[in-house]
């Protein structure tokens, strides 16, 4: 047994391709039955780790131990993970049907009980009767569903899943989300799942590892990476965000002030430790979070003038641009029912935003 | 005024100048071909035109000419040896240079692939005396072992299009579900290369069928077929059966490399 009772422990896991280092010393604890996510852009890693667990991969350094066992000894055929692969990896020589049955060979079942078993991860994922079709009469989300149940009929302790929705069109893709998440629950399976698509993951997942150059930048569920990033970094790849420079100009007991790039005046809450007198760091503001007003807001302190420079229209909101005094980038503010719309404010009229003390995001400096 | 089809994609649009290069590079291609088959036809045993008149009776004389089809039994058993073994060294070879990440593979392709540019006649006059150094007596397995040599190449490209073709995750996926190295190769990597296989067997055995230059220098007193053809050539009065062989022989050529050709082609993707 490893030293602690998770059912998933990559411990100090590096991997280099000789002088690239494409996984840098992670450590990752992941619970049963877990829908757990990989995200970060292309090269951060992400793909590597799951190579590694389904053992296509050796790790450089570090142990990665399943349901207890260390695995670097463990071949890929002997583990107990399988994996949905990018691709789908359907075997084009064979029917659907014998693409389902393929890792059944070793179980020796009967040609009856075998045929039972494929017929109800057929039923599983939606796709009775497809058995006796070729990969290539089959469209690519009937492909993917193949491929989950290829893995599936293999009751894996756990199931890898490398992007497996990037090649789907976007109204496929969000259908499989769900479905995905739904075949999650019924059959209990611990889920790992790599993605570059922050939504996705958001969506999806129980935990996500936000990763970056090999290393986990923040590892947390969807809301807590979504309200509290630990860096600028993180908070830019999980959705939109306006960033500011502020500057801690005192320390009042458990409040901080700052001087903003933009905001103006800011009070925060001094908890974090790199909130100190005279520090240099950001503050943060989601679009949502703020309010695009005609006059100030008179319930909170917090209004800034500001100039509308331009908007974009996303079918169920809009997002409005605006530039503040102070402040380089124009600032989003995603545009509510409640508050006005594009059509009755001009580019370049004089508008406000307001926001509460509890919409910022406090982050330390890059 | 020319009338454009405008209907026609502009890439389609058809372009007399090079139909006409087209027909006349077959023709400069194919014509001294078919003088062969044409003169076996001939009731004479010069070849001169105008032909005489038409006759089968050079195949008949085919039919019944013993030497003949002793010869001809050794090039196929030639043929289906050299063809297994080729192919058998061909799959491994393909597979290895296109899934094994390994030091010196350029150079490595580069050795195997060399036969190809190496002149018959070199080939031919090195293997002997490698041959007669070490005393092995010749015989028909110093032919077949020479048209492995230069077959091997020939396996190796036909296979190795087909390895790449074909993405390596299938393999892995195969891992993933339980599968080692072995079963892997039997029940994933071989079916998908299945056509490549037969295309290398077809496209060997053709080339060993056909080869005279190592033959030459390698045949023992066990005559290959174009060794026998070439010792009818000494009597004139035999030509016209020698034409006549030689046409079946472009028959059955033509067919078995098509076939092969066409099986590389199946199921790529």
């Amino acid at each position: 047994m490893s030293s602690n009772q998770s059912f998933i422990s990559l411990q100090g896991v590096s991997k280099n391709f000789g002088e690239v280092v494409a996984v840098d010393d992670i450590s990752i604890d992941i619970a049963a039955g877990e829908f757990f996510s990989l995200l970060g852009p292309s090269g951060c890693g992400k793909t590597t780790l799951l190579r590694l667990l389904a053992g296509f991969e050796s790790p450089t350094s570090g142990e990665i131990y399943i349901d207890g066992n260390a695995m670097s000894e463990i071949p890929p055929h002997h583990r107990p993970t399988n994996m949905v692969f990018q691709n789908y990896a359907i075997f084009p020589h064979i029917d659907v049907n014998a693409n389902i049955a393929y890792g059944l060979r070793r179980d020796k079942l009967g040609k009856v009980e075998q045929q039972r078993r494929v017929d109800e991860a057929l039923e599983m994922v939606k796709l009775s009767g497809y058995g006796k079709r070729r990969a290539n009469e089959i469209s690519g989300g009937q492909r993917q569903r193949v491929a989950l149940a290829r893995a599936l009929i293999k009751r894996p302790k756990v199931l890898l899943l490398d992007e497996p929705l990037g090649a789907l069109d976007k109204k496929l893709r969000e259908e499989m989300q769900l479905e995905l998440r739904a075949l999650q629950e019924t059959v209990g399976i611990t889920f790992i799942f790599v993605t570059h698509d922050q939504e996705e993951a958001l969506t999806l997942s129980d935990r996500v590892a936000v990763m970056a150059r090999g290393d986990v930048l923040q590892m947390a569920s969807p809301q807590v990476l979504y309200n509290n990033p630990v860096s600028v970094e993180v908070a830019d790849f999980i959705g939109q965000i306006n960033f500011f420079d502020a500057l801690v100009v005192d320390i009042q007991g458990d409040k901080a002030v700052l001087d903003t790039d933009g905001l103006g005046q800011v009070n925060i809450p001094a908890s974090k430790d790199f909130v100190q007198k005279n520090a240099r760091i950001v503050v943060a503001l989601r679009p949502e979070k703020l309010k695009l007003l005609q006059q100030p807001d008179s319930n909170t302190p917090y209004n800034i003038k500001g100039e509308l420079r331009t908007s974009a229209y996303l079918g169920n909101r809009s997002h409005f641009y605006v530039s503040v005094e102070g402040h380089d980038e124009q600032i989003a503010v995603a545009g509510q029912d409640s508050g006005i719309s594009g059509q009755s404010m001009q580019r370049g009229s004089e508008v406000w935003l307001s926001w509460n003390e509890e919409s910022i995001v406090v982050l330390p400096a890059p | 005024m020319k009338k454009i089809a405008r209907n026609i994609a502009y890439i389609d649009r058809p372009n007399r100048a090079l139909s006409i290069y087209a027909v006349l590079f077959l023709a400069f291609l194919y014509i001294p071909v078919l003088f062969l088959p044409l003169f076996s036809f001939n009731d004479a045993i010069y070849i001169a035109f105008p032909i005489k008149s038409w006759t089968l009776h050079w195949y008949r004389d085919m039919w019944n000419n013993e030497p003949l089809f002793a010869a001809l039994m050794n090039s196929v058993r030639v043929g289906i040896f050299v063809s297994l073994v080729a192919t058998f060294l061909g799959i491994f070879g393909a597979k290895a240079v296109t899934r094994y990440k390994m030091p010196g593979k350029g150079p490595v392709i580069g050795l195997i692939m060399a036969p190809l540019v190496i002149p018959g006649i070199i080939l031919g006059v090195a293997l002997l005396i490698l041959v007669n150094r070490v005393g092995i007596t010749l015989s028909l397995y110093t032919i077949a072992l020479g048209h492995v040599l230069v077959c091997v190449p020939f396996s190796m490209a036909t296979l190795m299009s087909r390895f790449e073709g074909f993405d390596k995750s299938m393999e892995e996926a195969s891992a993933d579900l339980g599968e080692n190295a072995w079963w892997t190769f039997w029940r994933v990597t071989l079916p998908m290369v299945f056509p490549g296989v037969m295309a290398s067997l077809l496209l060997c055995f053709t080339i060993s069928f056909d080869e005279f230059i190592l033959a030459f220098f390698l045949g023992g007193t066990d005559p290959t077929l174009p060794l026998y053809m070439w010792g009818q050539l000494r009597f004139p009065q035999r030509l016209p059966n020698v034409l006549a062989l030689g046409a079946c022989i472009l028959v059955i050529s033509f067919v078995v490399v098509f076939f092969s050709q066409w099986l590389v082609r199946q199921d790529r993707d």
